[in-house]
């Protein structure tokens, strides 16, 4: 998959990764994902996106080589790789910060690295193709359990995590009532996982009604549409006896709708790091003293956040990209349980040949899609 | 009641929600969650066996963020810089922070002039860009567009009909101009 310019991407035959650094090893891809936010970069909002760049940070594969360094994996190795490139010893990896790692991204030090994720992320080409060149091959990636399917594996490589990462974010607490923005995969594993921390109330917000009834179904939540009410923000005081959310998951991001100003001047016109309206309806219908959790992805540039009101409501504000590899065990055992099957989200498969398709359809959100996989080799 | 120290009641209390909820409170702890507490040192370092990584080599001049004292031991080699957008990315990382407007706004204009150039290159090669299949726009077709979009209660469908005139426009914008110059250049040729 080659990225051509804004809503444009075709296949390509590029060179085979090669191995440019001693700990690097080159994997076979043998499921990808597209991402939510791989539609910031589709639509040309992420900056410094730069045409014949491969997406696609959700993948996993077959090691097909290794670097002289690389101790931990061999060829022929099923490895899952999360989206987040690091290097395990800098300062902020020693401390578990592994999505904000300085040793892999001379691009920019506000985000670290990222696999097909623009230059801002590394200039990283991404799994969506055949082969990947994988950066600290020791570090990031871990042998997929015999027990685990390859599609389970590649939902773990980023949404399953960092909808698990958003609900910890909440700091859920028993009885707490969470409302989150957005019934994509990352807003339906944030529903999810915030029974699992205790929740009391899991409210879904969304406008596509495929959505929401699969986050009835897969997130056990309570849905609304937002385009059903004059004012959703009023509607969710109401319900939460005037009081707000105790926590609130911003799972949308920069390609929020609700506001079609905010939508164009954004996602349209690209003059704001993203649409914050979502955001801005997290803020508005948490309780004062409430947590934000905000996994949606946004752009550098700056946003309208009606940051006066967070303050106002002496609001916790907390964010990152998920450092998927330390969620990984506990999400393990979550699985093995039976708590969470990652691929019941899946809706699509599509073959890597046809990704263009992929694209649109993920991206106008035609036929009930909510995650398509794409099949390479095939 | 908002109005007194109670709190609202819930509709559900947690035994019905542990009876209902596969997996319900499993991760109750605050303390027992994976990113908890943050900045928690992790002794194995996820399998790093070095203290600085070594360096990748350096095959061009590779643009970095003057917020970063050196060029990282390791990164991506995927699109050098290159023509018009590559001089303007390299002026944004040579002169302007990440705390800047005019770094981002200045990548963002990178990118859409290399957009432009891609295309202008791609019409002297064999495989010129073809808006039908690069934009995807046959799956409207084959992936239920209609159906999926009316009688849904959508909040996109207002806006989604930017879409062709974002991606079509600039377009017909540059072919209105080239055939507006080729006639000019044809009337003062007749002259």
């Amino acid at each position: 998959m080659v990225y051509r310019g804004p809503y444009k991407v075709r296949v390509e035959e590029k060179d085979v990764p090669a191995i440019e650094h001693p700990n690097d090893a080159v994997v076979r891809v043998t499921r990808a994902a597209i991402c939510g936010s791989d539609l910031h970069l589709y639509h040309g909002m992420m900056p410094d996106t730069r045409v014949g760049m491969t997406f696609g940070h959700e993948f996993v594969g077959v090691v097909e080589e290794v670097g002289s360094s690389v101790r931990n994996l061999a060829r022929g190795d099923r490895v899952m790789v999360p989206f987040n490139i690091f290097c395990g010893t800098c300062w902020y990896c020693a401390r578990g910060l592994y999505s904000n790692c300085h040793n892999v991204n001379p691009n920019a030090t506000a985000v670290g690295g990222i696999y097909g994720y623009s230059h801002t992320c590394g200039g990283y080409d991404g799994g969506q193709a055949e082969y990947v060149r994988v950066p600290f091959a020791d570090v990031g990636p871990a042998v997929i359990p015999g027990w685990m399917d390859d599609e389970d594996a590649v939902l773990l490589t980023d949404a399953l995590a960092t909808g698990y990462f958003g609900a910890q974010l909440g700091d859920i607490v028993e009885g707490d009532v969470v409302v989150v923005f957005g019934a994509g995969p990352v807003g339906l594993y944030a529903a999810k996982s915030a029974w699992l921390m205790g929740a009391g109330r899991v409210i879904v917000i969304d406008h596509l009604e495929y959505r929401l009834a699969k986050a009835r179904t897969f997130a056990h939540a309570e849905t609304y549409n937002f385009c059903e009410y004059d004012d959703i923000v009023m509607h969710l005081k109401k319900i939460t006896g005037y009081l707000g959310a105790d926590v609130a998951i911003d799972a949308a991001g920069a390609e929020a709708d609700g506001n079609f100003v905010q939508h164009v001047t954004s996602a349209k016109l690209k003059l704001q790091g993203g649409s914050p309206v979502a955001l801005n309806w997290a803020i508005d219908s948490v309780r004062k003293g409430g947590t934000i959790s905000v996994m949606g992805a946004y752009g550098p540039m700056f946003s309208a956040v009606k940051f006066g009101d967070a303050l106002n409501k002496g609001l916790t504000l907390r964010m990152n990209q998920c450092p998927v590899k330390r969620q990984w065990p506990r999400l393990f055992e979550h699985i093995r349980n039976g708590y969470l099957k990652p691929s019941d989200i899946v809706t699509h498969r599509i073959p890597l040949e046809h990704i263009a398709e992929g694209y649109h359809m993920f991206s106008a959100k035609l036929d009930g899609c909510i995650k398509p996989l794409i099949v390479a080799g095939s | 009641m908002t109005y007194t120290s109670e709190r609202p009641p819930l509709p559900e209390t947690s035994e019905q929600l542990r009876a209902r909820i596969p997996g319900w409170g499993a991760d109750l702890d605050p303390k027992d969650r994976p990113s908890v507490p943050k900045l928690q040192w992790q002794e194995d370092r996820t399998g790093a066996h070095w203290e600085f990584p070594e360096r990748q080599p350096e095959k061009w001049p590779r643009e970095r963020s003057i917020e970063h004292e050196f060029l990282t031991p390791v990164f991506g080699t995927s699109c050098p810089p290159a023509g018009f957008s590559g001089m303007l990315r390299k002026l944004s990382y040579r002169k302007y922070s990440e705390g800047r407007a005019a770094h981002w706004l200045l990548l963002l204009a990178a990118d859409r002039v290399d957009a432009w150039e891609s295309h202008i290159r791609s019409l002297l090669t064999l495989r010129p860009d073809n808006p039908i299949t690069q934009t995807g726009v046959l799956s409207e077709f084959s992936r239920h567009g209609v159906s999926s979009r009316f009688g849904k209660k959508r909040a996109d469908v207002k806006h989604q009909m930017l879409d062709p005139v974002i991606v079509t426009g600039p377009w017909v914008l540059v072919g209105g101009l080239v055939f507006a110059a080729i006639r000019r250049m044809l009337r003062r040729g007749g002259r």
